[in-house]
This record gives C-alpha cells, structure tokens and sequence, in this order.
C-alpha cells in the first residue's frame, strides 16, 4: 500500500500544426512504442496492467471513440479505459490503480488531431449549456477567456505588459524545444501591437492548436527499479471541478487550481512551494492564465505574480522557471494531450535530458493542466527526482 | 493479480439511488443526475459534505448533445469543489463506474465517493438516436457503408444461434422472463407480462432481431455511494463490499472476433473472479444482473462470465434455471429489456440491483434463495468491452 509511483518511461509523436502523414491511430502507436522503449523496453502484451486512454468524442468526430483505444497501445482484451478529460486525469487514475496495490504497471495515453476539424467554434459551443448558454451563439469562444482576463486583470490591477511579457518569454522559451512549433523571438511589444481577438487577448495572448500523441508509462516502486535507474516519482496528484455553470463560477481566479495544488501539496509533503520547487509547467492556453495558475498554485502571492513576472523571476534562468518548454503557447494545444506535454517537459527536465531547454536546478516540479474554456476541472501534479 | 485481502482500504456500497426510466422526461441530465444522487446519499445517511470525490459515468456525448458531458454533469452529480472524474467504456460504463469508484477508495485517496451516471438518449434524433450510432464506426473504413447498429448484433445474434442451436423460441423466453421481472421494478420504463408469441409476432428490425428481442431508447440516472471499511461500518450494519472488479477492450476490428463467444466478457470476469477469490463462479455466485439489451446477449454472456458453459445458457433459461425463484437467478430486477436502457445509468441500475438484493431491500423483486455474492456486468463499445463487479456482504 504504501508504495511509491514513478514515472518509467515517455513517448511522443506530432507536436505539429498538422500531422498529415499518420492517422491518430498510427500516432498512438509511434507514442506507445517511443514510451515503452524508453520504459526500458517493456511489452505491453505481457508487462502492463491497465491502460488508461484520455480524449473526448466530439473532438475526435467519433461517438464512443474509446473503442479505438486498446489497439495502437497495445491493449486489445487488457483492461483499457477511457476518461474523458486531460491526460493528467488519467495520471491521477494510474496514480490510484497502483496504490491499490492490485496493479504495477499502468499505461496513460492520449491523442488530439485539432487539425482535421473543420468546424471547432461549434464543437465548442456544444460544450455549452444547451439551455443557458448555447442559445447565446457566442461568436468567438475565446470571448469567455477574454472576459475572464478582465475579470482578473480589474481585480488585481495587473497591467496588460504583464500578460505580453508572459508571451514573450513563452515563445522565446520554446525556441530551445524540440517540440515545439510555435517558438518566435518576440517583444513584449510585438504582442502589445497585434491585433485583438478579444479584448484584452491578441492572437498572441492565445495558445494555437497542434495535432499530437503522449504516453507515459507508471509503475510502483519495486517494478520501476527494475525497469529504469532514472525513476521520476509521483509525490501528488489531485484533481478538482468548480462549477461548470459560467453563470456561477469565480471569473476572477482558478479555485479549482488552487484547490487542486492544495491538496497535491498535502500529498507530496510540501510546505512552502514557493522555496521547495524549483520549476513548474503550468497551463498557459492564454497568456493570463499563466499569472493565475502561477498564484493558484502558490508559487508567488494572489495578485502578485505580474510583478515578479516582469522581473523576470520565472524565467528560464530565473528563480522559479515557468514553463521552461514554452507551454501551450510554445508547443500548441493539443486537446486532452496538453496535459501529458506538461508532464513530459517536467520529467525530461528531472532526469536532466531537456537539452537546450533544461534548467540548471531540476529536483522538485509541479505541473499542471486545466482544460480551456468553458471548463473548471484542473489537475495538479507534484514530481521529484 | 493478488488476492484483494491486500487492500487496506474495503470499498463498500452503503447506498443507491435510482430515477424513472423512460423516454423524453422533462428533467434536464443535470436535475436527473442530482435525483438519482439524493436518493443513494439518503440511503447511505449522508449529504454532500460528506462526500470526498466524485465518479461520473455517461456514455456518448452525442446522445445529450453535450461536448465534454462529465465537465456539464459536474454540479448535477455533486461535484461542484471536489475531485471529479469521469469514465467512458461506450455501452459498459455503468459498471466501469463502480469500478472507478472502488480504485479512487481501495487506493486511500477518497474515504467516500458519489458514483453517478447518468443518459438521456431522447435529445439525440427524432424518432430514435439511431442517427447517434452512424459515427461510433471507422471513419475511413465502415463509415462509408452507413452500418446500422442492428445490423451487427443481427449478425451476432445469428451466429449465435447457428454456433448453439439455439431457436428464436430459446431466446425470446429471455425476453419474456425480463419483461416480467420488470413489473415488480418501481423505475421500470417497459415492463409487461408477455409471451414467446409475442415476441415471435413483434415487427422485424433485422432478421434475427424483433422489436421485443431489445431493450427501449431511454433517459435516466442512477446512482450508488461507496465508502472505505470505517466509513461503511459507522454507516450501516450491512455493507456490500466490492471484491472483485475486472475490464477489458477487444480489438477494435469486431469483423476479426469470434461472434459466438465474447471472449472480452471472460477475460474481465476472470479478472474479477481472481481478486475475488472466486474459482467456480456457477456455484459461487448467487445472483447476477448481466448486459442484456437484446435478449440473446444475456445468454451469450452469462456463458463469457462462466454463469453457463459454451452454448448451455438457453438450456438453463428453457429449464427456469434463470428465473427469480431459480437456482441461478439473471436479471431479477428485469434488465435493460425490462427496466430499460439509458446506457451509463442501465448499468449501474444493475450495481444497485445486486446491491438491494444482497442486503434484503429488492422488495418484490427480492430473489427466493439466500444471496451473499453477486455479479454485475456491463457490455459496450464495438460489441468489444466489459466491465464486471463481484460484490458480497
């Protein structure tokens, strides 16, 4: 009962604009087999337990898509299932197989080809309020995000530059991954100039789509260390919905992160984020949300987090570096995979293999995934070396 | 697989709740959900507060027309602040969902979890949501031949009875038998006293499958609490523990199977069985509510779960072997074919089914012989998962 989780091994595909030359399937494939060789070569046939799949029909333009689930990973008449929900979700759940002590070895897998939906704006309306809020015909989705960047820029007076040095600083960041598409040497006034989308968020102030594949591998304590010399263990993970009525849900700050990081924190032992880790991949689907998810997960104070962004605390050579690989805005977003990349960075940058990208101290890391609007449900993970 | 006398932390159902199930209800999935989780914190004495986290089953999104359903479902099932979790195994998931319940306890991150599911199939196309099934296929192989759903269990169904011997006869009596059984189900959405004949007379979908050989399109929820061994013992004196939980996915290529037998169904009861402890299901457990949205598939798959062997389940059903007062009673509470069958919440209609029976609360529906084990079991996906719980008091 009392054994720890590791992660053993990664693998991962795409990271593009658009994967033309493989099907989600194949995708799938090319992540697990990547993931299992750097698992220290385990067969899926014989040496996992359970697979746990992350994505969500509609974005797959599939109705019970989780039939597809089991074969590309290697999974066919295992135990697979499906959460629809983030990549992390299914972390969280192959954190929980393995504490039963029923299983060892769990497989979290997940998949987005953003680039083979035509009509994404009404995909997205589907995930409104049929009665509330779908008859409101929102012309832009990205409008609820801009109303929340109002919501919170007003509360905590933090100053548009803030949010265009999160930009800055993400895209500059991703220019050392390999991963990422989307990296560009830009100035905070490159993203001051560019047009709206919808106030106060330019183009730039939101993350673009791109089509990709991640598996991770998790295994209990004696089974890691037989696997690999370079576990990445699992010291918390939790997970947190506020309400999923707009009308009603905190516009200002992401309780449902805070909540989340609270009780991570619990489980991994930590007292005071802010001096225990030492980088962090956070959510950052529009620039603000890096500044909230940052206070939410405690790493400077509610309200505050602008400041110390300006002074350049989490940059990659900063005190506190925050996503050191870019995030969303350097890599893309790739649906319920957004998740899986965080965790990806922070276990390459933990095992010291982030190349370009690492950073010079890498023991402790928190990340975190939320979902994008119109959604409250975020995942909050605490990692060590 | 060990033994599960390894897990600390003893799941245990102190708690069901369970809406009408019928077609077009005026509640929204929300007010559905809330219902059906009202009444299984009643049972097990507890409100909200109490509850840690979160488990929410919903088969596909396309039914309620609602993207990303469990984030939608959220406040419905009372996971507004908690730790929410959706599971999704197509046609299985209801008992996908105990299953997620138990891990989130045995594993010692939740003391208590509100397990709900919920369906509402009727928002999804007029006359029938069969217009939902046209995308469950390939997209690049199957989809351009618009299959119809019946067309494959037609198929199934055939090779079943070519495979078994089985008659139309020998199968209708499932039908027949549910039906009945669903008369003494207060939620019961198509419960009637038939005959052989009846069925037999019933408009033809897909040869072999008549209107009466399946299960009605349906909205509702159901809902069950479980809690770890403190937590159900200061609760109630009779809890009803999950020993056992097993799942598996089948190869997505459903073409390539063996129609006749569900291997998938065997592989998942085996796993239950193992945790379980159990080596002679047959004679171990009591009472079992297996997947039965035609009629011939509870027969197929009492023989994948070991409740029959290969090809004797119509004989058990001809001799009344199945029925209430039977030695192995399937489907006391009348089953999807009975009761009904908004997909998610079917399922876990049958966890609270062997719930009630096990603690001597199924009312009229109460099985003869004593029951101190029994089996749940759900189907779905490209006829290609199950999902099985074992539970006891």
């Amino acid at each position: 009962m009392m054994t720890r989780v590791a992660i053993i091994g990664v693998g991962w595909y795409g990271f593009r604009p658009m994967v033309e030359e493989l099907s989600f399937r194949e995708m799938m494939f090319e992540a697990a087999v990547r993931a299992y060789e750097d698992a220290g070569g385990i067969n899926p046939r014989t040496d996992v337990d359970a697979f746990a799949s992350c994505q969500e029909d509609f974005w797959e333009g599939i109705a019970i898509a989780d039939e597809f689930a089991p074969e590309p990973i290697g999974g066919t008449l295992k135990p697979v299932y499906t959460t629809p929900g983030d990549g992390l979700q299914c972390v969280a759940s192959a954190y929980m197989l393995i504490k039963t002590g029923q299983f060892d070895v769990i497989v979290a897998e997940s998949h987005a080809k953003p680039s083979d939906i035509v009509n994404l704006h009404d995909v997205m309306l589907f995930a409104m309020d049929p009665i509330t809020m779908r008859p409101l015909a929102i012309p832009n989705y990205h409008a609820l995000a801009a109303l929340e960047a109002q919501s919170y820029m007003a509360r905590f007076n933090v100053p548009r530059e803030a949010l265009a040095y999160v930009v800055a600083k993400d895209k500059r960041n991703a220019l050392r991954n390999e991963r990422a598409s989307y990296g560009a040497n830009i100035t905070v006034d490159d993203v001051l100039n560019a047009p709206y989308v919808a106030s106060p968020l330019t183009k730039l102030d939101i993350a673009p789509y791109s089509d990709a594949a991640a598996v991770v591998v998790l295994a209990s304590e004696d089974v890691a260390r037989r696997y690999t010399d370079t576990p990445i263990w699992l010291d918390g993970i939790h997970w947190v919905t506020e309400d999923p009525a707009l009308e009603f849900h905190e516009w200002s700050f992401p309780v449902h992160a805070m909540r989340a990081a609270e009780a991570a924190y619990k489980m991994a032992g930590i007292q005071d984020p802010a001096k225990e880790i030492s980088f962090a991949e956070v959510d950052n689907r529009y620039s603000f949300k890096e500044l909230q998810f940052i206070e939410a997960l405690k790493l400077a104070p509610m309200g505050e987090a602008h400041k110390y962004m300006v002074e350049g605390m989490f940059d990659i050579d900063g005190l506190i570096p925050v996503n050191p690989s870019g995030g969303a805005l350097g890599e893309g977003v790739p649906f319920e995979v957004h998740g899986l990349a965080r965790l990806i960075d922070a276990v390459l940058q933990l095992r010291g293999e982030a190349g370009r990208m690492q950073v010079s101290k890498a023991e402790k890391a928190v990340v975190h995934s939320w979902r994008g609007v119109p959604t409250t449900t975020s995942v909050v993970a605490v990692l060590s070396r | 697989m060990p033994r599960n006398i390894y897990v600390k932390h003893r799941p245990a159902v102190i708690g069901a709740g369970i809406t009408l199930f019928r077609r077009r209800m005026l509640e929204t999935p929300k007010e559905l959900a809330w219902i059906a989780a009202k009444q299984a914190l009643d049972e097990a004495g507890l409100t909200l507060k109490d509850i840690d986290c979160v488990v929410i089953g919903s088969a596909p999104d396309t039914f309620d027309g609602v993207h990303m359903k469990g984030e939608y479902l959220a406040d419905g099932a009372g996971g507004v602040g908690k730790p929410t979790m959706r599971v999704f195994v197509g046609g299985a998931t209801g008992v996908m969902v105990p299953i997620a319940a138990w891990w989130h306890v045995a594993s010692g991150h939740c003391r208590t979890v509100l397990a709900v599911a919920e369906e509402k199939m009727s928002s999804a196309d007029i006359p029938h949501p069969q217009a939902v099934f046209r995308y469950i296929w390939d997209p690049v192989t199957e989809v351009p031949l618009q299959p119809n759903l019946i067309w494959i269990f037609a198929m199934e169904m055939h090779r079943y009875m070519y495979k078994c011997h089985a008659s139309k006869e020998d199968i209708a009596l499932v039908s027949v038998k549910n039906k009945r059984n669903a008369l003494d189900h207060p939620a019961a959405q198509v419960a009637a006293n038939i005959t052989v004949e009846d069925v037999l007379k019933s408009e033809v979908l897909v040869w072999p499958v008549q209107l009466l050989d399946i299960s009605p399109v349906s909205d509702g929820a159901a809902a069950f609490v479980v809690a770890s061994e403190d937590v159900a013992r200061r609760q109630t004196d009779t809890p009803v523990w999950i020993d056992g939980v097993g799942w598996a996915l089948d190869t997505t290529s459903w073409t390539n199977r063996d129609l006749a037998f569900p291997e998938y169904a065997n592989v998942a009861a085996q796993m239950a069985y193992r945790m379980a402890g159990i080596t002679n299901p047959r004679r171990e457990i009591d009472v079992a509510e297996v997947y039965d949205p035609f009629d011939y598939k509870e027969l197929h798959h009492m023989e994948g779960l070991g409740l029959a062997k290969k090809c004797e389940a119509p004989i058990l059903t001809r001799e009344g072997v199945t029925q209430r007062d039977g030695d192995l009673p399937i489907n006391p509470s009348g089953g999807l074919l009975g009761v009904g069958n908004p997909i998610a919440a079917a399922g876990v209609m049958k966890v609270a089914e062997i719930y009630w029976q096990l603690v001597g609360k199924a009312g009229k529906r109460q099985v003869k012989k004593p029951v101190y084990t029994g089996l749940a079991h759900a189907w779905g996906d490209l006829m290609q998962a199950s999902t099985v719980v074992v539970m006891r008091v």
